[in-house]
This record gives C-alpha cells, sequence and structure tokens, in this order.
C-alpha cells in the first residue's frame, strides 16, 4: 500500500520536473537503448544465418580441401603468394578423387545415405528465340538433390543415367521459364535452350523445373536480372569446359543412423588423413551446419558483447547522473522530509520513498530506452534487409537492470533523506 | 483537576556535549499539561521555547530529565517509537504551515493516516470529513500553492487532527497571516478545544494571543519564569452561515 503511493507520488515528483527528470534519465535511455539494439540486430542476424544453415540440412556434412596455414606454405615453397580461388589453384593432383570417395562410402556404408557432388561451371544466360535469363551453371551428381532442398516444379531431377551419358539435359528455375515460356512448364519441358557461357554456345535440352527461392528478404533487383542456378550433369559440364578431375569438395548427406553428425565429420576428417598426410598445400577439413552456425553465431555475440559493455558504461554514468540529482532532490525537499517525519514517517518510509523514486526515473528511463533501442534495432535490420526480432530476454534484462540501477544509485541519497534530523529539516531554508 | 496528560521533569537539553562550545537551552524545565488543556507557552526567542517544543513534540529527546506522555516515560525511545507518537498522539501546526507541495489539499489530509497505514478509503473519508469542519470542503483538490496563507492553515490544522491525536502542537500558527484571518485560526483553535475537549499547545510570543488560552506558560533564559490562568476571551461563539466559526467580536 504504501508502495503504491510512493510510486504515485514519485511520478508526481517527475512531472514536476520533466526536463530535469528526462535530462538524468538520458544515460540510461542511451544504454539501455543501445543494448536492445544491438541485441535486435545480433539476433535478427543470428537468425537469419541459422536459416539460411537451415537450408543447407542439418544432416549434411561437407568435406573440402583446406590451405594448410600459411607459414608453412611459405616454408615449403620459399616465395608463394596465398592461392587465391579455389578451382583456379588447386592442382589436378591435390583434389579429391573418385577412389578416395568410393572407399568412403564402403567404410561407412551405414551412415551415408548419399554423397553431393557438385562443380560451379560458369554464369552465363540462358535463352531461346532472342529472350534469354541469366544463369549460373552448376554440375551435379544425382546424389545432388539430397543434400539441398529444392522443391521440384515440373519434369524430373538430373538421373544418374544422365552423368553415365554425358546428357546435354539442364534443369532450370521457375524464373528461367517465365522469362522465356512465359511460364508454361509443361510445354517448356524437352525444349531445346542455348546456353551462352563465356561467348561458347551450347545446346541443352530442359528436363526439369525447380522453384527458385530467394534467400535475401530485399529484392533489390527485379525478377527477370536475377541469375538463378542451373543444374547440368557433372560429367557432361566437366567434359564440355575441359575441367580438371576430381572435387575441391563434396557433400555427404549422413544416414538417420548417425547420432551426431559433428562426430561423423570428425571420423570424415580421420579417413582422408592418410591420403593428404604427404600433401604439403592441403589438407581435408569438414563441416558442418552446426559447426557453421555456431562459429557464425559465436562470432556475432562476440561483438555484440563487446558494444553492449560499452553501452553498460553508458549505463554507470547514467546512474551516477541518477545519483546526483536524488542528492539534490534530498536537498531541495529538505523541509518536506522534516513534515513528514513530524507527521509520523519512519526514517525506513523516507528511505523507501526516494528509493522509489530513484527507481521509477531509472525504469522511466529504461522503458524509453527500450522504444528508442527497438526502432534504432529495427532501422538496422530494415537496413540490413532481415526481419528484426525483437529481444524479449534483453527486454525483460533490462527493465530489472534499471530498476536495480536505480536502488543502488539511489540507495544513499535515500539514506542521506532517511537520516536527517527532522528538526533541521524543518528549520531549513 | 483531569488527567495528566504531558509532565516533563527537571527536563535539561544540552547541544554540542563534550565540545568546548557546549550550550544548555534549557536547565532543567517542570511542567504538567493536563488532558484537555488549552496552554500557551510564551517566551522571546532565544527563550528555549522550540526547543521544549520539539521535546514537547517528540521530535528531539531532552539530554536530562524525564517526559511522560499519557503516563508512558518516551524521553529515551528510539525512532521508529518516537514516529509512531508523533503519528498518533500529536498533531503539528506549524507557522510556515508545511504543506507537502505539488499535493492536494486532501492528500495531505491523509498522509498521517497513510503513514498509520490505514486503507485507502478510510482515509479519503476522514480527510473529507476534516476538510469539511474546517471550512475547506470547496478546496479539497487544490494544491498548497493554489491556496491563500488562511486556506493553507487550515488544511494544516486538518490534517494535525487526521489520527485524531491527544494533543494539538501549534508553533505560531497565526505568525505568517494577516490578523483577521489569524483571529478565524485562533477561533478554529477554540473550537477543537472546546467541542472536541482536544489538548491544545500553543507557542507563541504575542501575549494577546496566550491571553486567550486557559493557562500561559512564561518562558525565559531556559527556565519557566511565570505561570497564570488566562481566559480573556474564549466565551460564545456563534456559527456563521458558511459553515466557519467566528468569535462573537467580529
Amino acid at each position: 500500500m504504501l508502495i503504491l503511493e510512493n510510486v504515485k507520488m514519485a511520478f508526481g515528483s517527475l512531472r514536476a520536473n520533466k526536463m530535469r527528470a528526462l535530462l538524468t534519465m538520458l544515460g540510461i535511455i542511451i544504454g539501455i537503448g543501445a543494448v536492445i539494439a544491438i541485441m535486435t540486430v545480433s539476433s535478427s542476424l543470428t537468425t537469419s544465418i541459422t536459416d539460411s544453415f537451415q537450408d543447407m540440412g542439418a544432416n549434411n556434412v561437407t568435406v573440402g580441401l583446406k590451405q594448410t596455414t600459411e607459414e608453412e606454405t611459405v616454408k615449403a615453397n620459399g616465395m608463394r603468394f596465398g592461392t587465391s580461388g579455389r578451382n583456379a589453384s588447386i592442382e589436378e593432383e591435390d583434389r579429391i578423387t573418385d577412389e578416395m570417395i568410393g572407399e568412403l562410402k564402403q567404410e561407412y556404408s551405414d551412415q551415408i545415405d548419399a554423397i553431393a557432388l557438385s562443380e560451379s561451371i560458369s554464369s552465363g544466360t540462358a535463352g531461346t528465340g532472342g529472350v534469354t535469363s541469366n544463369v549460373s551453371v552448376t554440375g551435379v551428381n544425382a546424389d545432388y538433390f539430397e543434400s539441398t532442398q529444392l522443391s521440384l516444379l515440373a519434369g524430373r531431377k538430373i538421373r544418374e543415367a544422365d552423368l553415365k551419358g554425358n546428357k546435354k539435359v539442364i534443369m532450370v528455375s521457375d524464373l528461367v521459364i517465365d522469362n522465356l515460356y512465359d511460364g508454361d512448364m509443361e510445354s517448356a519441358l524437352a525444349q531445346p535452350i542455348s546456353l551462352n557461357l563465356d561467348g561458347v554456345y551450347s545446346t541443352y535440352y530442359i528436363v526439369g523445373v525447380y522453384k527458385y527461392e530467394s534467400n535475401s528478404t530485399v529484392s533489390e533487383e527485379s525478377d527477370s536480372d536475377v541469375t538463378t542456378s542451373a543444374y547440368i550433369p557433372l560429367t557432361t559440364g566437366k567434359e564440355e569446359n575441359h575441367m580438371d578431375e576430381g572435387y575441391t569438395q563434396f557433400t555427404i548427406v549422413t544416414s538417420t543412423d548417425v547420432e551426431s553428425v559433428s562426430d561423423f565429420a570428425d571420423q570424415v576428417e580421420t579417413f582422408f588423413a592418410p591420403y593428404y598426410n604427404s600433401n604439403e598445400d592441403y589438407e581435408i577439413s569438414t563441416s558442418t551446419m552446426e559447426s557453421m552456425t555456431e562459429s557464425m553465431t559465436e562470432m556475432i555475440r562476440t561483438v555484440s558483447i563487446a558494444i553492449a559493455f560499452i553501452a553498460g558504461i553508458s549505463l554507470l554514468v547514467g546512474g551516477i547522473g541518477v545519483m546526483n540529482i536524488m542528492l539534490v532532490s534530498v536537498t531541495e525537499r529538505t523541509r518536506e522530509i522534516g513534515t513528514r517525519k513530524a507527521l509520523g514517517a519512519k526514517n525506513s518510509s523516507i528511505r523507501l520513498q526516494f528509493i522509489i523514486e530513484s527507481m521509477i526515473l531509472c525504469l522511466v528511463g529504461g522503458c524509453l530506452g527500450i522504444l528508442t533501442g527497438l526502432l534504432l534495432g529495427a532501422i538496422a535490420a530494415s537496413i540490413l534487409g532481415y526481419a528484426a526480432a525483437a529481444p524479449v530476454a534483453a527486454m525483460v534484462v533490462a527493465v530489472v537492470f534499471s530498476m536495480a540501477i536505480g536502488v543502488f544509485f539511489g540507495y544513499y541519497p535515500a539514506g542521506k533523506a532517511a537520516k536527517l534530523d527532522p528538526i533541521e529539516a524543518l528549520r531549513y531554508e | 483537576m483531569s488527567e495528566e496528560m504531558i509532565q516533563l521533569q527537571k527536563i535539561m537539553k544540552r547541544f554540542y556535549i563534550g565540545q568546548p562550545n557546549e550550550l544548555e537551552i534549557l536547565h532543567g524545565i517542570d511542567l504538567t499539561v493536563y488532558e484537555g488543556e488549552f496552554l500557551s507557552i510564551v517566551g522571546e526567542s532565544g527563550s528555549g521555547k522550540s526547543t521544549l517544543m520539539n521535546i514537547i513534540g517528540a521530535l528531539d529527546r531532552p539530554t536530562e530529565g524525564q517526559y511522560y506522555l499519557s503516563g508512558r516515560e518516551i524521553g529515551s525511545l528510539g525512532d521508529t517509537e518516537l514516529s509512531q507518537i508523533r503519528n498518533q498522539q500529536i498533531g503539528f501546526v506549524f507557522q510556515t504551515y508545511n504543506l507537502i507541495p505539488r499535493t492536494t489539499a486532501l492528500e495531505n489530509v491523509e498522509l498521517p493516516m497513510l503513514y498509520a497505514g490505514e486503507n485507502k478509503r478510510d482515509r479519503r473519508s476522514k480527510a473529507e470529513e476534516l476538510l469539511k469542519m474546517v471550512g475547506m470542503s470547496d478546496r479539497m483538490m487544490h494544491h498548497p500553492d493554489e491556496l491563500s496563507g488562511g486556506q493553507k492553515q487550515r488544511a494544516a490544522i486538518a490534517r494535525a487532527m487526521a489520527n485524531d491525536p491527544a494533543i494539538i502542537l501549534a508553533d505560531e500558527p497565526t505568525g505568517a497571516l494577516d490578523s483577521e484571518t489569524g483571529r478565524t485560526i485562533m477561533d478554529l483553535f477554540h473550537r477543537l478545544h472546546r467541542e472536541q475537549g482536544k489538548t491544545i499547545i500553543l507557542i507563541t510570543h504575542s501575549m494577546e494571543l496566550a491571553e486567550e488560552t486557559e493557562r500561559i506558560i512564561t518562558l525565559r533564559d531556559g527556565r519557566v519564569t511565570g505561570e497564570r490562568e488566562g481566559g480573556v476571551r474564549y466565551a460564545d461563539f456563534r456559527k456563521c452561515e458558511n459553515g466557519i466559526w467566528f468569535s462573537s467580536s467580529q
């Protein structure tokens, strides 16, 4: 009951000194606002990263070649610059061979559902009758479709038979069909389209149409300008473009028997170790959705904590401001305190009154800070192109924390008020 | 004679104890105030009447001597007990009104009841009643800065009456008011005394006001130097049309 009355009184005295209260709260507003804004941005970043990795499949283990550390490379080869692109500079002898994959498959036949192979061929245009669409062509094996979630709209996917026969078949997105065939997928099937890759033309036959899904929420291009992936048999792609044998990376789709994908990834790494023991330039490394998400979110978290720490300094400064203004308030209201004591207020009632006032001051500041932070976070998230996720937990923490600041920095002034001698206080001019 | 309300025995008050500028303000005051008495304590500034009032009002403790309030020795009580006594048994009226700023007259009157832990509804209805009694029913929702001096003092008296204390302690209650307004305030005290049987202690330096009370105690240099009967004019009162009481002399 006394608390409720005190809360009412505290709001009254804030209202009486609006400007002063606002200026005092500024430190708290900025501090809490900054923390909430950062939390909003980082949580929306984390969500979008997790989402995009989730698309890759939780059961996938990506196996790839990794350059051994720079120092070792320099030691071994004297002067040598770091390799710029993976495909361009990785020698055929360093690549992962079909034999290695075959042995892996045999060794872990129970754990492996599929091995997805893909090689980026080139980017260019697909066209018919003078209309073209931008495509990025990837050579894939039949298992590739096990590792990604492509939804087929018409026709079929690339098959094992297409690879065996080096067939010139292609799977394109619905956007390409929209452009070239006015969206008529059924009539587009089995139609020839002309693929222009780096000025070299070749004809492929459409066997399937998949649904294109944008992985970014911002559409800075109109639909017709978007470059979508087109899939051709891996063997066809390699032959046509005279590419090296072997692979720089592939993806294992693990079977449901595998309990820990990351443990299995370690096993795969161990399996490949003998092949690359004597290789000075490369080693095999694996990554899973889990590990990638973890490392990305870990990074975001580290940055957020660093910024939040700086925001915490603002809160500290804000808290000192609150203490200062509360001391002023106690001095200003000395007479009032004396009167209250004469009317029967206990020391503890006076202390409670001022602590609550300081708490309300900080709480209002904290709430304004949350609003500011949500606003800033929403703006930042929309600039970055992700949906802003309001960090509910952080908001709760902010409210509790700002109240704690109020209690902590209000305690000393409130104690001073409580200890005032009523006679002195009543005499105070 | 009725029962003893306040009994002061050899009250001494010293300040700066143990320091070279140690100062004795009260040199052993013996004073008895009876229940239902209207008493005035008169003295020039520096006579120690404020210090005495603080001790009677339980705002301060005597350095030596005993203070019995309704038979209970309270001179050595702690803060919590003294706050309770101030809250329940003593109503203060100050020269400068001391209403809490930014708070309505009604909320000011509620305040002692709030500290007594009464619930909202009881507080409100009692406060309204008290303000009505002092003729302030049309000013309940006004803040102190919207009230005249006389209205402020009437609200302060209503506040002093809030927990129905036995003693009203008024320190120069008309000191900041013009004589006409001061008159209405004095009449109010007479009324509280006569109709509700309150023990009223008036601290003043005005002999004229002191003459109105039943007994006059004169204080000089920290000693009681005189005690005599007063009671020149608190005879007959009549009720005015607007509910405010005036003395027959007006």
